[in-house]
């Protein structure tokens, strides 16, 4: 290995001084304090700041109009256009769920309904948000595109059962979702 | 000694420490915290008020978040006070309020304001022991507080705090030396140790720092004075670091530099007795301050002549021009804590050894030619002295510092490269 000789910088006698670099620091840190008081923070723009530095202060203001398209929140249950839910029990999502946070009781869809032909629905669907990872595993294995990670990321609760979301309260956050799957449907 | 002198003394005790200065302390942690939070462009603690939707009310009422250090001390007040088993119960108790009380002591000598007249009482001095040897007394019992930090460093038996305490008491000592040098200037100008006839000579013939107004009559003369700026700002500026290196401040906080000490000297302590220590240090540097403005900055006055008038203010017999002066006094205070802040968030901590060399190489030299400096300019403003012996002594001052520097120069240990 090649030998590299370093000698040490020679300093100035101001920098040996030191005091002009200690103005320059203040005036650095002044700088910011004046810019962040005033609002004109590098980039106070662009992070929505509060008026104070580039800071966004929570309660009153939230990330949601700023939420990137791809934000993976809470996982969601879907139903189509027509009202039908989505899912029919598969249990894929169960079984890659890497923290078993999904739990589905599949049931038979009775013959009197007009969607008989789809067979099955989950008779219950649990997703412990406790346990749930925001991976979006489920979402991506879902060959009915019934499962969907949604922007909702203000998921909280007093008790641990509270924290398990049931098939009413998927539907209820998950809403309706148009289009893709329609292999079910009179049309085809 | 009667009983109304007693009383008084007592009330300026209480109502200087605990209504005046003790509320300084948390003020200028949530000042600390606000102020670096805006030079770092963030917002900083700006919620805890008082909750008023907790008894009903419509909307809490945050005040900028000015009683976030009341919630600060109650958080510590109600964590475990947890004492580790191997520490040496005695000096690991003793130690936090070892390093309050002297901080709190030295306040006696401040002057806070200029005097206090009720209705057919004597003017009261809004000061707690006009002694006078106030400088000399503030150093004696500052000091003191090193013993705090190394007790709490070697009894807690234990290898950080250990070399914390140890670096404390070596940093504390060495600028001890500088801290009493570069007040000698100071001293030689005013010719007076009691601290309020220091700053009352400044009300009337100009700060230390602003030598603007009343020159003569038994002053210097106004040349002799902005000659005089020269030491006095030199004075000031190795007094100023001093003070850093004292109260453990930021670019000298290497005590307890917690990239290599995990807390330094109270890292075994927990709940009000780190409070202690805290508050220890903030009291430090309130005092620091308060003896900044005192010896350089005109104390109470508000200067260019104005402080005669405010101290006859009165209103129905009450001569309360001194709480005016009161009020002045706290506001240069608090500017200077805001000065220490700006500088714990500009300037990088030193390396030990730098410290030292700062210190003992440095300032001490520069200390002792400063006094050298200001007498002279002191003679030749006094007119006593024929221009012969003060060119001697300049020449004499000039061969003095050429010596020094070329001393400091040749014991630097010549760095070689790596061959």
């Amino acid at each position: 290995m090649a030998i590299v000789k370093l000698t040490r910088p020679k300093l100035s006698v101001g920098e040996k001084i030191y005091f002009g670099a200690l103005l320059k620091g203040f005036f650095l840190t002044m700088k910011h304090a004046v810019a962040s008081l005033r609002n004109k923070s590098r980039g106070a723009k662009d992070m929505a700041s509060s008026g104070l530095g580039v800071t966004m202060q929570y309660p009153e203001q939230r990330w949601d109009d700023h939420m990137p398209e791809h934000y993976r929140g809470a996982p969601t249950l879907v139903t189509d256009e027509q009202g039908r839910e989505r899912c029919v029990s598969c249990q894929l999502c169960e079984f890659i769920c890497p923290p078993k946070a999904i739990k589905i009781i599949p049931g038979e869809i009775p013959s009197d309904d007009p969607w008989a032909k789809v067979e099955k629905r989950p008779k219950e669907f649990d997703i412990d948000m406790i346990r749930c990872i925001y991976c979006g595993m489920c979402e991506e294995v879902c060959p009915e595109q019934a499962i969907y990670l949604r922007k909702d990321y203000l998921i909280s609760g007093l008790t641990r059962a509270e924290m398990v979301h049931d098939k009413k309260k998927l539907y209820e956050i998950g809403g309706v979702r148009v289009g893709l799957v329609n292999k079910w449907n009179e049309i085809k | 000694m009667d009983f109304a002198l007693i009383l008084t003394i007592l009330i300026k005790i209480i109502t200087l420490t605990f209504v005046v200065v003790l509320p300084l302390v948390p003020v200028s942690v949530y000042f600390e915290r606000r102020f670096s939070a805006i030079i770092q462009d963030r917002v900083g603690p700006n919620r805890v008020g008082i909750p008023l939707t907790l008894f009903g009310g419509k909307k809490d009422f945050s005040f900028f978040g000015l009683v976030q250090p009341v919630a600060d001390g109650i958080k510590l007040f109600l964590k475990e006070d947890f004492t580790p088993a191997h520490v040496r119960k005695a000096f690991y108790w003793m130690a936090p309020a070892l390093t309050v009380a002297p901080a709190l002591i030295t306040l006696c000598v401040i002057p806070f304001g200029s005097d206090i007249q009720l209705p057919g009482m004597d003017p009261v001095k809004l000061v707690i022991a006009d002694i006078n040897v106030g400088p000399l007394f503030i150093f004696a019992v500052a000091s003191l507080s090193v013993y705090g930090i190394t007790l709490a460093g070697w009894s807690s038996n234990s290898k950080f705090p250990f070399i914390g305490g140890v670096r404390s008491t070596a940093q504390m000592i060495s600028y001890e030396i500088a801290l009493g040098l570069s007040i000698i200037p100071v001293l030689l100008y005013f010719g007076e140790l009691n601290l309020s006839k220091i700053v009352q000579y400044q009300a009337e013939h100009g700060w230390l720092l602003l030598p603007l107004w009343g020159h003569g009559e038994g002053a210097l003369s106004l040349t002799s004075k902005l000659l005089f700026w020269i030491p006095a700002f030199i004075s000031f500026l190795i007094f100023t670091i001093s003070i850093f290196a004292e109260t453990n401040r930021m670019p000298f906080d290497l005590p307890e530099c917690e990239t290599e000490l995990v807390g330094g000297y109270h890292t075994e302590y927990s709940s009000m007795k780190f409070a202690m220590f805290f508050m220890g240090e903030y009291a430090a540097m309130v005092v620091g301050s308060a003896l900044i403005v005192t010896l350089f900055f005109g104390g109470w006055s508000v200067g260019f002549g104005a402080d005669a008038a405010i101290a006859g203010f009165a209103i129905g017999g009450f001569k309360i021009g001194g709480l005016v002066h009161l009020g002045v006094f706290l506001a240069k205070v608090i500017a200077f804590i805001l000065f220490f802040i700006l500088v714990r968030w500009t300037v990088p901590r030193f390396r030990y050894d730098q410290l030292m060399k700062l210190g003992w190489v440095i300032f001490f030299e520069a200390a002792l030619i400063n006094v050298f400096l200001a007498a002279l300019v002191i003679a030749s403003g006094s007119g006593k002295f024929t221009p012969l012996i003060l060119g001697i002594g300049g020449v004499l001052l000039v061969i003095t510092t050429a010596a020094i520097i070329y001393v400091a120069k040749v014991s630097e240990p010549k760095v070689k490269a790596l061959a």
